[in-house]
């Protein structure tokens, strides 16, 4: 398929342009989001409320009357990740269990739960259920307009309360103690901010799935974090990074016959991520170790430099060695 | 064999393997290491059948291992750049594998019976049906498969239970003794990932892992010692198992979903009942403290104020309220309280300390 062609069929086949635009606005929800989860080490929350939210769409698609409005759908999802995010922080506060086993039993928990209300549903609806397994694996070809449409309010919703909360969430990031010194409701920041991390969640179940939802929220701030040392350009980049892997994995999938979606995202992520580990600007390992060699040879020749050998071995020069490094 | 006792005695063993790592599991933070292996195991299972072109047991289980070991490595060589923080990196190797695998599958496997969703939760309503012959005997190839686990595991912990037990809770001295932590880490997730494929039939990759943390959280909060820990998980899974399968029988549904989700449930029960640490039990203690707290400083209030000028006012029923600062009916609660227990005697409206009430006072005071 030739490029003309591609970009023709982006603007005109119905189909390509929804999933296209659907990828797009996950990586750029999940792009945005993901860096606070990164920065306050919850990575793994994703990964849970993802699981945990599966429960949530059987019920709602249950007492829907069985309807398959998606945000009916997104709307039992997200209430079930969010009950998930509280039985977690509740674990955590009172019992002494750990926080990665209180994610993990809610994880497996729901999400065997989950897997009950679908075998239910599988048993008595019959044609019915068919739409709901896609959202275990994500099965973004199925993607209507108007899941599209769901997708896009919420992401902008979940985008703006970024916006106006940003400094609030850069403090809760990096120094949540002081952030309640000043006055500002930290725990209901905490429960906002986690709200608009299972917004994300819920948006990426059609795309790609329960199963590698953490990935969507994790490698691109992950990736990003290497090539900038401000949160703000961070989420620009993350959100960059997720909207290029978001549509470019769904144009893979598209051109190459048999490739799910989700998977050639995270795959395309995959290998975002590692360049940055290794050619990011700011912390890469390329340019880290480059940085090391100059400052030996810096090293060296400042050694080279005192004539008296005793002088060599004594800190002094060490201390200008190190001062390179610095430079 | 009756299927019915079939699916329970595999599905037990399955809790029994559990029941064994889980403790571990969860005392060493590898929970969601777990829960990593547990999805990356398919890379494993499809990479297995490719070089082997068999879904013969063995070969799996070579694969699995390999692939559990290549998680934990990949996850710690990430880790280890310094770049990304240890969660991060679980969180993206295994998406990654997972999705190399289901590409794999759907690209050169498609005529191949490999459906990734019974590979996650399992269909042990099977397990009865596949059976092999040893001694002219029919026995269902999961029980056989699911019991060599189970005295696998068992092997493995009463063997190196010294070892295991101390690397969980120091680490450090472990180290210094010459004891290696890391071996025992990698051991932990070989025999995880070859559990994992091992129940596949039974209870699927990421629903073992509910066999795993979820009944040891439970007995966590039940005890403190490790061997009695093990032993109450055994019995949560199992019950787990006996009341999950009666639950899908009753309202026709997935078997191993109805199993954690009953795990799950007899962990809630634990959560809000455990004796000592429940949220109840948490309520409760927080609640007596209160009450004695205040119950302790009126009877130092009243100890002061003992044969000194205007004791009279200071210890009177009715205005010791204002002489502490609480409300009246807050003070009279606390005086009922402490009367109740023997702290307090009320004579013409003065409080005055019995015997036990100064012994109280007094060592409250010392302290």
């Amino acid at each position: 398929m030739d490029f003309g062609q591609l970009l023709h069929d982006i603007l005109f086949d119905y189909t390509l342009r929804t999933v296209v635009l659907g990828s797009a606005i996950l990586g750029l929800a999940s792009g945005a989001l993901g860096c606070f989860a990164v920065l306050r080490r919850q990575s793994l929350l994703g990964d849970a409320l993802a699981h945990a939210a599966l429960p949530g769409i059987c019920l709602a698609f249950i007492l829907s009357g069985q309807l398959k409005a998606p945000l009916v759908l997104l709307l039992g999802a997200a209430a079930a990740a969010w009950l998930g995010a509280l039985i977690i922080t509740v674990i955590i506060r009172s019992t002494r269990i750990k926080e990665d086993t209180a994610m993990g039993i809610v994880l497996v928990v729901f999400f065997g739960t989950g897997y009950v209300l679908l075998s239910l549903l599988q048993n008595s609806a019959g044609a019915g259920q068919a739409g709901l397994d896609k959202y275990l694996f994500g099965r973004a070809s199925t993607m209507l307009q108007s899941d599209v449409e769901a997708m896009a309010a919420l992401a902008l919703l979940a985008l703006l309360t970024v916006g106006v909360l940003f400094k609030e969430f850069k403090l809760l990031s990096f120094d949540p103690d002081y952030l309640s010194s000043l006055g500002f409701p930290a725990r209901r920041l905490d429960i906002l901010l986690t709200t608009l991390i299972v917004i994300a969640i819920v948006i990426g179940l059609q795309t790609v799935g329960v199963v590698l939802m953490s990935a969507m929220l994790i490698a691109p701030g992950a990736a990003a974090r290497q090539w900038t040392n401000r949160l703000g350009n961070m989420i620009g980049v993350s959100m960059l990074i997720g909207v290029v892997a978001g549509a470019s994995g769904a144009l893979v999938s598209a051109s190459a016959a048999q490739t799910p979606t989700g998977p050639a995202i995270v795959i395309i992520l995959t290998i975002i991520t590692l360049f940055s580990l290794a050619f990011g600007r700011e912390r890469g390992l390329v340019w880290s170790a480059l940085r090391h060699q100059r400052n030996r040879a810096n090293l060296r020749r400042q050694q080279a430099l005192i004539p008296n050998p005793s002088l060599a071995a004594s800190p002094l020069p060490m201390e200008r060695g190190l001062r390179g490094e610095v430079e | 064999m009756d299927s019915a006792l079939v699916i329970i005695l595999v599905c037990s063993l399955v809790a029994v393997s559990g029941a064994l790592l889980g403790p571990f599991l969860i005392l060493r933070r590898m929970a969601l290491m777990t829960d990593a292996i547990s999805h990356s195991i398919l890379f494993g299972i499809v990479v297995g059948f490719l070089i082997f072109r068999t879904t013969e047991s063995l070969a799996m289980i070579l694969a699995a291992g390999a692939v559990g070991l290549l998680t934990v490595w990949l996850t710690e060589l990430l880790f280890k750049t310094g770049l990304v923080k240890e969660d991060a990196s679980i969180g993206m190797v295994f998406p990654a594998l997972f999705s190399i695998a289901v590409i794999l599958i759907t690209r050169l496997l498609s005529d191949i019976h490999i459906d990734v969703d019974t590979a996650l939760v399992g269909e042990v309503i099977w397990a009865p049906f596949d059976t092999v012959d040893i001694a002219g005997l029919e026995i269902s190839r999961a029980l056989i498969i699911s019991g060599v686990m189970a005295l696998l595991n068992l092997i493995f912990v009463v063997v190196l239970y010294k070892e295991l037990k101390l690397v969980t809770f120091d680490g450090a001295l472990a180290t210094s003794l010459g004891f290696s932590a890391t071996f025992i880490t990698y051991a932990l997730m070989t025999l995880v990932s070859v559990t994992a494929v091992a129940s596949f039939d039974a209870v699927g990759a990421v629903l073992l892992v509910g066999f795993m943390i979820v009944p040891a959280a439970a007995a966590y909060l039940l005890t403190d010692r490790l061997a009695t820990m093990i032993g109450l998980a055994l019995l949560i899974g199992v019950g787990g198992v006996i009341s999950g399968y009666w639950v899908a029988v009753e309202i026709d549904s997935s078997i191993s979903g109805a199993m954690v989700m009953m795990l799950g449930a007899i962990f809630g029960l634990v959560l809000v009942f455990a004796p000592q640490r429940g949220l109840l039990a948490n309520i409760l203690r927080r609640r007596r403290q209160k009450w004695e707290f205040a119950a302790k400083l009126l009877l130092i209030h009243v100890m002061n104020h003992e044969g000194k000028q205007g004791q009279d006012d200071e210890t009177a029923l009715a205005t010791v309220s204002q002489h502490l600062n609480w409300q009246p009916p807050y003070a009279n609660q606390i005086v009922q309280r402490a009367q109740h227990q023997g702290w307090l005697d009320i004579l013409d409206g003065q409080l005055s300390l019995t015997e036990r009430g100064r012994t109280v006072a007094q060592a409250t005071l010392a302290r």
